[in-house]
């Protein structure tokens, strides 16, 4: 068994493979066997517990529901009960404040950079209740409030589950807490109304400008995306709409092209267009290596071992080039 | 710039007659100070509260450091390297340290605005051979210096030293404890330290009305009838009053009559910081703080900032210098107390900030004075720079401290609300966590148990894990091959009750032969007559020994036996909860340890009817703990380290920092009354994208955590790169500082080992 440095920063997925500026590690702990394992870890069969690092974040804490199959369908078409892979305290990353960030299970994107690859499948995540999660909600409010944070709802993408997250985001408003949506705009037709209105921030996950591109990344198209941000946006005109965070994951080789980088920068302008104020910050994220042990370890093919993290200079242009729209961006 | 012959009032020195006295007869030292019964009875606290002034602003009108700061600064900075090489300057080998045992030294004498070295050279360590010879004798073997025959003839066969009189009165059962490191570091060859001298005293009243006070005091112990205590009581006076008179003498020889109350805000600074270099001349304490001084000199300071005596510039200098004599406090100490507590750490601590019991903030422009000092003269360990929180703090103080966290990672933080509910608003923290009402209360340091070794030892039946030995009483061990949760709990319930009742009996030893061969006498003269005393008990692997409770309760663990039969190692199969993800099921178990152990210590009768505490705390013992135990039912393996105080085990708390925190935060500070400390590093981008959310962010933390019942937080805000570069280069870190277990360090001066350790603790990028 070998000693583990932990890496120099976070340890937890950022939801939808976004890196953020602080970097997970989790994968240095992934492929760990008998690191003493959450309730939502795989089970340390046989092997001595090490001092090696745990497996995944994990839902400790939070019960998991014991559901049999029909009962846990029909539950979680009533958002009643969601497929939850972790949740997290964490600060400066997933929105104002220090933030309870739930990552759900299921995703239909395939990102070639994704370094949570173990949130793709709906079926990996573990059963937990809206109620039990607002519960951790609430028993957050001290901290919420003395932070300006609040809830984050992440992924996987969260509306693969619609109206679990529907749910759990009207209990927290309810408790008065600040709320936010970290999708890829996907399925932003998922988003009903009612679900926009109790939400204060979207973290907006814009893999890419150029349809081909962003194909390329995903294998998805672009388009629903750009949508989802521009009804925001228009909500905004005539009502409650939510505050957007445009985030933008720099891989060298593979989203750095300027046209590409430029579309997605001329997009999020033009979300301000409509109306503005719409998007008061955009986040361009560094790619990292530290997602590429968990798809060996999940036996997924990964196309993008050679690819090196994006330089200063690099990661500075891009930024720059969303700078030149008035957007204020990291 | 002025000499000391030029300053003004040094030798002519307004008297303050008879002060405190009964009357209100004018005392021109006090003019402009609102009168009350501080006036009439040694009772600084009443004079702060009449007098202080709440600082409710930014940062914005500290002043950067003068050119003569600059320059001392650099010159001492000259010598750091050639200490740091050869682990000392320099020693004087032939003089055993007293009050006035060294003549007067400077580092510049011509330029110090505040004087006084511990020895007649700066850096140079004075020997101290009261707490034991053999201390002595091995560090002057370390670094080279010859023995003095006379000396050794006196303290081996003339006078009697504290480490002899201990060994002369433990008995059997706690030397086989101690030498199987299950109760390790005990102050039975070193200084006790963790007495806090309320050394404004000097400052606000002078030395003769201190010594007219204690007169009374003994006045009133000779009258009562005789018994021990009685006279114990009486010879300690009789030395506290003689150390004061060492006192006034030892500042005469810089120039100075301390006899009256200071008259400016430079003499309160430079009384105070007298009396507490009487106490670090004298006494080789683990701990030797300063207490709570910052927002008391800054009624001195106001007072010649209104009165247009002194400016803000001018104020800074003053407070500049103080700290730059406070970072040069200098022991002689041998390589094995340094793997107990590495980097050569005085702690000197010093309690900034905090709310009054009538709700105002305790936070005066000298709170932020004291925190620039790590911008003027650059980050250092010392002073141990110790912030009491509150979230009703007010925000331009919380964000200066933020910053200066996020810029320096040279503060602690403690409760103000557990402490101020415990000890009222005019505690000081002592060491790392411990705290303590100044002048009016003190504590009998006892180190820590090690826990997990305590659990291993249940399981073996009082054998020792590693060398097979009987330690503990002959009991039954663990019978087959799986671990049952309630049969564990029953046998370690049962040693820690031996372990306890052994663990307060090394104590009153101890401190017994402290208070008789190495009594503190000018710490105990700056304290009131009738003090309390604590005997602060410690435990360390609390979060291994919650963890192996928690495997064997939730998972299935098996053991693997050696030819000797002891059980060596652990298989666990399944999976369970660990402490550090505010997971009530494995928290609940450390809580129940912490809760257990206090229980079980405070059936035991102490010496001087000490209140029994104890700490969750193990500075940088946790390295040494670790090697001292074998594998452990959680998986850590033998000899790893142990998380440090009350932190999770590295890399088992998953849910960010926070989380971790609130766990910790669950451990009941009423069960563990001399702190429970808690270690964090966080890199500079998981507070925030900009400084300004960093800050924010970073006060926005600590409300949360000390809002949820947290007790103590170090914050290191740091980037592990910049850790292993400094491990390779550590020429280009001389001030690189980082918080371990309640204290800061000069991280190139850890050992490598200690460095790996620090470099192995979970950094949170995202909290």
């Amino acid at each position: 068994m070998t000693v583990t440095l932990p890496g120099p920063a976070g340890r937890t997925a950022r939801g939808c493979g976004v890196a953020g500026g602080t970097l997970p590690d989790d994968a240095t702990r992934l492929d760990v066997p008998g690191a003493p394992s959450s309730a939502a870890g795989p089970a340390a069969s046989g092997t001595p517990v090490g001092h090696a690092r745990r497996a995944g974040a994990g839902l400790d804490g939070l019960t998991v529901a014991d559901v049999d199959r029909a009962d846990k369908l029909a539950a979680m078409r009533a958002g009643e009960l969601g497929s939850v892979h972790s949740w997290e305290l964490v600060t400066a990353v997933d929105g104002p404040g220090t933030r309870l960030t739930v990552f759900l299970n299921g995703c239909p994107l395939r990102c070639l950079y994704c370094h949570n690859p173990d949130t793709f499948a709906m079926k990996d995540g573990r059963p937990v209740t809206a109620d039990e999660l607002l519960g951790r909600v609430r028993r957050y409010l001290p901290v919420f409030r003395a932070t300006h944070g609040g809830l984050t709802l992440s992924g996987g993408e969260v509306l693969m589950q619609p109206a679990f997250a529907a749910r759990v985001l009207r209990g927290a408003k309810a408790m008065g807490v600040h709320t936010a949506l970290d999708t890829s705009g996907f399925l932003g037709a998922n988003a009903t109304d009612a679900m926009l209105d109790d939400t204060d921030l979207v973290l907006l996950d814009v893999k890419s400008g150029d349809p081909d591109t962003y194909r390329k990344v995903t294998s998805r198209d672009l388009e629903p995306t750009l949508r989802f941000g521009r009804r925001i946006a228009e909500r905004g005109l005539t009502g409650h709409a939510p505050e957007v965070w445009v985030r933008f994951v720099l891989v060298p080789g593979l989203t750095d092209d300027p046209d590409n980088v430029g579309k997605v920068a001329a997009y999020a302008a033009s979300l301000d267009a409509i109306r503005p104020g719409t998007v008061t910050r955009v986040e361009v994220l560094p790619f990292h290596q530290m997602g590429r042990d968990k798809w060996d370890a999940l036996g997924r093919t990964y196309e993008l071992d050679d690819t090196p993290a994006p330089s200063a200079g690099l990661t500075e242009r891009v930024r720059d080039q969303f700078r030149v729209h008035g957007l204020t961006t990291y | 710039m002025t000499s000391v012959s030029e300053a003004p009032g040094t030798t002519s020195g307004v008297r303050a007659e008879g002060a405190p006295s009964t009357d209100s007869a004018h005392v021109p030292a006090w003019e402009g100070f609102t009168d009350g019964p501080w006036r009439d009875t040694v009772d600084v606290r009443d004079f702060i509260q009449r007098n202080y002034r709440p600082y409710t602003g930014d940062a914005s009108f500290l002043a950067g450091p003068t050119e003569r700061t600059t320059g001392i600064w650099a010159a001492l900075s000259a010598m750091f390297p050639e200490e740091r090489e050869r682990g000392v300057y320099d020693v004087d080998p032939h003089t055993p340290a007293g009050i006035t045992a060294h003549a007067p030294g400077y580092i510049d004498k011509a330029h110090e605005v505040i004087v006084g070295l511990q020895t007649d050279g700066p850096l140079k360590r004075a020997i101290m051979p009261n707490g034991g010879w053999r201390m002595v004798e091995g560090a002057l073997a370390t670094y080279g210096y010859e023995v003095d025959e006379t000396l050794k003839k006196v303290f081996t066969e003339y006078r009697k030293t504290h480490n002899q009189g201990v060994f002369d009165v433990y008995p059997p059962n706690v030397r086989a404890a101690r030498s199987s490191h299950i109760i390790t570091g005990l102050p039975d060859a070193y200084g006790r330290g963790r007495i806090i001298g309320d050394y404004r005293r000097v400052a606000l009243y002078g030395v003769d009305a201190l010594i007219a006070a204690k007169k009374l005091d003994k006045l009133e112990l000779d009258t009562r009838p005789f018994s021990e205590a009685v006279v114990r009581e009486r010879e300690e006076h009789a030395e506290q009053i003689r150390a004061l008179g060492e006192l006034k003498d030892m500042a005469a020889e810089y120039g100075y009559d301390i006899s009256g109350p200071a008259t400016s805000a430079r003499e309160a600074v430079q009384w105070l910081y007298f009396a507490y270099l009487a106490a670090v001349k004298e006494q080789n304490g683990a701990a030797m703080s300063l207490g709570r001084t910052s927002t008391f000199l800054d009624i001195f300071i106001d007072r010649d900032l209104e009165a247009g005596r002194l400016t803000e510039s001018e104020a800074q200098e003053i407070i500049d210098d103080f700290v730059i004599k406070l970072r040069i406090v200098r022991f002689l100490r041998t390589p094995e107390y340094d793997a107990l507590f590495s980097g050569d750490p005085t702690w000197v601590t010093e309690t900034i900030g905090g709310m009054g019991e009538d709700g105002r903030p305790l936070v005066t422009k000298n709170s932020f004075r004291f925190l620039q000092t790590l911008y003027n003269l650059g980050p250092a360990p010392e002073p141990n720079m110790t912030v009491f929180w509150s979230p009703d703090l007010p925000q331009g103080f919380k964000d200066y401290c933020a910053q200066v966290s996020i810029d320096t990672s040279a503060v602690q933080y403690e409760s103000d609300e557990l402490i101020r509910a415990h000890w009222g608003d005019d505690a000081a923290i002592a060491c790392c966590v411990s705290p303590m009402r100044v002048g009016k209360q003190m504590q009998f340091f006892g180190a820590r148990v090690n826990l997990a070794k305590t659990l291993l030892y249940a399981i073996n039946g009082g054998r020792d894990e590693i060398t097979g030995k009987q330690v503990s009483p002959v009991a039954a061990p663990v019978e087959g091959d799986v671990l049952d949760f309630d049969d564990v709990m029953a046998k370690f319930d049962a040693t820690m009750d031996w372990l306890a009742a052994t663990y307060v009996e090394a104590l009153n030893c101890i401190h017994w032969s402290h208070d008789k061969y190495a009594y503190e006498r000018i710490e105990m003269a700056l304290h009131d007559k009738d003090v309390l005393r604590t005997m602060a008990c410690g435990i360390a692997g609390l979060s291994v020994a919650a963890d192996s409770l928690s495997a064997i309760k939730h998972a299935k663990v098996s053991v693997v036996r050696d030819e000797r039969g002891l059980v060596v190692d652990y298989v666990t199969e399944g999976e369970y909860p660990t402490f550090g993800n505010d997971d009530d099921r494995a928290d609940a178990i450390a809580v129940d340890l912490v809760e257990r152990f206090m229980a079980k210590v405070r059936r035991h009768p102490t010496y001087r009817d000490a209140v029994p505490t104890q700490s969750v705390l193990t500075i940088t013992s946790n390295v040494v703990y670790g090697k001292a135990t074998g594998n452990t039912p959680d998986g850590r393996r033998a000899g790893e380290p142990f998380a440090p105080g009350a932190n999770p085990m590295n890399g088992r708390d998953t849910h960010g920092m926070l989380a971790s925190a609130l766990s910790v935060a669950k451990l009941p500070y009423d069960e563990a009354q001399d702190g429970i400390s808690l270690t964090n590093t966080v890199v500079p981008s998981g507070l925030g994208r900009t400084k300004k959310e960093q800050v924010t962010n970073l006060a926005g933390l600590l409300d949360a955590y000390i809002g949820s019942q947290g007790y103590h937080m170090n914050v290191n805000v740091l980037n592990r790169e910049t850790l292993l570069d400094a491990m390779d280069h550590p020429e280009n870190y001389p001030q690189l500082t980082i918080r371990v277990s309640g204290y800061a360090v000069n991280f190139v001066r850890l050992t490598r080992e200690q460095q790996l350790d620090v470099l192995s603790r979970t950094f949170h990028g995202a909290l």
